[in-house]
């Protein structure tokens, strides 16, 4: 069978030359529980990525829920304009739009985070540099060739890529030229906050998972006590050799 | 007047069906070797992770849809919009992975003690089909959720039956019902995990204790505790199961339930090894993930086929590796069961499998570099070594004499006691210390010997190893 073949060329092919190149990846300072720091992520979602990008499993109303928000500020200062507390963060984009200018469809966010983890997600934000050679003036670090443009490009400032030798090699870092809108520390806290809003995008009962694990846990511990002395109580009348 | 209604009806019901007969003879007069150690565990686990996964799966089933359109998604709002519905996912499964952690552990129980051995090799032959189905039950469950490792995974597997010879390609197509992984095959695999593999595993289950309570459990000595009954016929080293080894097994759930719970609470993905990362991306038929790894559980048996150069001699392989478990109660050409009394040269057989056993589970779930496979290719050999030169290496063994009767367990909590005692026990105070000014403060008055210490601490190891020798 052709297909088969081709299948298994392919795979050969993955095995043979594994892909993913290894890039230092920077770890944000995520706290899941700061609330705070969560509707800062959504609001940012909203401005930067709901262009193109829809989080199409997650209703406003829960994130609502789950940041202890009136639903109506929800909707006056965090979902886009004319949004219902009921519709789920997606998009306006038209997939026949997105596939003629970006060359693909942007992919779906809500579970991002579970596949390429948090710090990838924060790594890649971040390490956008000028490159001519691509449709949008930038490349990626550490998703190279992506075909998505940088959305901060105002926030962050430019950042060209630097070549440098040293004894261990060749390796190249990024260096930040042009000052945009934000400060470093503004802008990292921007993104650690729009990563935390993935993660928690990503599985939204985490806490609640986390916050429950503590009274199970506790259950069964005692449940273990109380069994063990069940045991030690029937097996009194097991004798040894007589 | 209430009471003697149920006892009537009661009644009614014990004078038409056997209830108390079966009980009888599969619980209270049930007489299981007094000598189980940690190890006999992991049957009654087995169970409970069986339940497990049938009460979780019909409820997954209620809110599943068996889609390629919508199974993603269904998955996705199991976990989101259904009430309970996370923790009902999640217990389905880390229930699948500790299904395997406890089958492979109960299954090196039979291993070292020799349970496979006459007369017990129906029922050793009953557990292995028991792990086949297992292991397809697995496997046609993992496609269902519908993510790139589900669909490629399921894509290289299937795939591997068109190695075969003249009817492969017809064959694999026939299994998918597509040329590719399809809405096809996640239907008939859907019906497959729901409905046929369960109803043979339940009934495999069910063969394999009826063949058990007809022989008798084996123990840790390896003897046969039929051999010496009492007046009554009892055993002289059994026990009634119920209620001795069911209030036992309970304590063991307990812990099994802490482990448990701690992964499904705290770390459901279990660092992409329960869950893998790539699985929460939908599949895609037209974008190959740049690394396929089956579930941690297949690995081994994944290793031993990309070890093997040639595609078909890997699938050889791969069943051969399963196959030749199967026959393993002729292999071992040693009547001597427990590993207790059996010779070094078996010791070490098995100390090597145990290695290259999760040698190659790791290697499984790595990319196939060139020193991964030689040392996979070197894995294989020793994997199959073990099995297929057992009839000769067992012939040699010194074993050493087995005893009559079940020898005393030293328990760690017989143990604990004399450990507690030395730590505690007071320092008799000399005569300089008696005039240091610190005298009478704690320092001195609980002051541990460290070389008494050191003693019980040697004499504790040295009976943990020889009860696990």
């Amino acid at each position: 069978m052709k297909t088969i073949s081709t299948l298994l060329l392919l795979l050969a092919l993955t095995f043979s030359a594994h892909a993913e190149q290894a890039v230092d990846l920077q770890s944000p300072d995520l706290d899941p529980t700061d609330k705070t720091s969560l509707l800062r992520g959504t609001k940012h979602f909203v401005t930067y990525c709901l262009g193109c990008h829809s989080a199409k499993y997650m209703r406003y109303l829960k994130i609502a829920l789950d940041t202890n928000v009136d639903e109506k500020v929800m909707l006056k200062d965090i979902a886009p304009e004319g949004a219902s507390i009921y519709d789920t963060l997606s998009s306006a984009m038209n997939k026949h739009d997105a596939e003629k200018w970006f060359g693909t469809q942007p992919p779906d966010l809500s579970l991002i985070a579970r596949s390429r983890g948090a710090d990838w997600l924060y790594s890649y934000l971040k390490s956008y540099y000028l490159d001519d050679s691509r449709p949008f003036g930038v490349n990626n670090k550490v998703f190279l060739d992506t075909a998505m443009p940088n959305p901060f490009w105002q926030l962050q400032g430019d950042q060209h890529l630097v070549h440098k030798k040293t004894i261990w090699g060749e390796h190249t870092t990024l260096v930040n030229d042009d000052i945009g809108t934000l400060s470093e520390q503004e802008f990292d806290q921007l993104v650690t906050d729009l990563v935390n809003f993935l993660v928690y995008v990503g599985e939204p009962v985490q806490q609640e998972r986390q916050s429950l694990g503590k009274f199970v846990l506790a259950f069964l511990l005692l449940f273990l006590v109380i069994a063990y002395m069940l045991k030690k109580e029937y097996w009194k009348d097991v004798h040894r050799n007589d | 007047m209430k009471m003697d209604r149920f006892a009537h009806l009661g009644n009614w019901v014990l004078e038409r069906f056997p209830l108390a007969k079966v009980w009888e003879e599969h619980m209270t007069h049930y007489y299981a070797p007094r000598n189980f150690n940690i190890w006999y565990f992991f049957g009654s686990l087995a169970l409970l992770v069986m339940v497990n996964q049938f009460i979780t799966g019909i409820l997954l089933t209620m809110n599943y849809k068996p889609d390629a359109k919508l199974a993603f998604d269904s998955v996705e709002y199991i976990m989101r919009d259904v009430n309970w519905g996370w923790l009902i996912r999640y217990m389905h499964s880390t229930g699948a992975s500790a299904f395997f952690i406890v089958v492979y552990l109960h299954m090196f129980r039979g291993l070292i003690y020799g349970s496979f051995k006459q007369p017990r090799e129906l029922i050793w032959i009953f557990g292995m089909l028991i792990f086949v189905c297992l292991m397809a039950e697995a496997f046609m469950g993992y496609l269902l959720p519908w993510g790139q490792m589900s669909y490629w995974g399921a894509q290289v597997i299937i795939s591997l039956f068109s190695a075969i010879p003249v009817v492969g390609d017809d064959l694999s197509l026939w299994i998918r019902g597509d040329y590719v992984v399809s809405d096809a095959t996640l239907n008939r695999f859907f019906a497959f995990h729901v409905i046929s593999v369960p109803l043979i595993l339940v009934m495999l289950v069910f063969l394999h204790i009826v063949a058990l309570h007809e022989v008798g459990s084996n123990n840790p000595d390896g003897i046969e505790i039929k051999k010496y009954k009492n007046e009554q016929g009892i055993p002289l080293d059994g026990i009634p199961f119920h209620p001795y080894y069911t209030v036992k097994d309970i304590v063991g759930v307990a812990v099994f339930l802490i482990f448990f719970a701690t992964v499904i609470f705290y770390m459901p993905e279990m660092g992409g090894y329960f869950l893998e990362h790539a699985n929460f991306i939908p599949a895609d038929p037209l974008k190959t993930p740049e690394h396929i790894a089956p579930v941690w559980y297949f690995t081994p048996f994944y290793a031993i086929l990309r070890a093997i150069p040639d595609k078909f001699a890997g699938v050889i392989g791969m069943g051969g590796a399963i196959v030749v478990l199967f026959l393993l109660p002729w292999l071992d050409r040693n009547p001597v069961k427990s590993i207790r009394y059996r010779g070094g040269l078996f010791k070490k057989a098995l100390l090597l499998f145990v290695i290259s056993f999760i040698g190659l589970g790791y290697l499984g779930t790595q990319p196939a570099t060139p020193t991964a496979t030689i040392m996979a290719r070197i894995f294989t050999s020793v994997y199959f070594g073990f099995f297929l030169l057992m009839p000769i290496y067992t012939r040699w063994e010194k074993t050493k004499p087995v005893p009559n009767r079940v020898t005393e367990e030293h328990s760690l909590e017989e143990q604990l006691p004399l450990l507690i005692e030395e730590i505690t026990e007071l320092h008799h105070p000399s005569a300089s210390e008696i005039d240091h000014p610190a005298f009478r403060s704690t320092f001195f008055s609980r002051r541990p010997d460290p070389d008494r210490i050191k003693n019980v601490f040697t004499r504790y190891i040295k009976n943990l190893k020889e009860s696990l020798d």
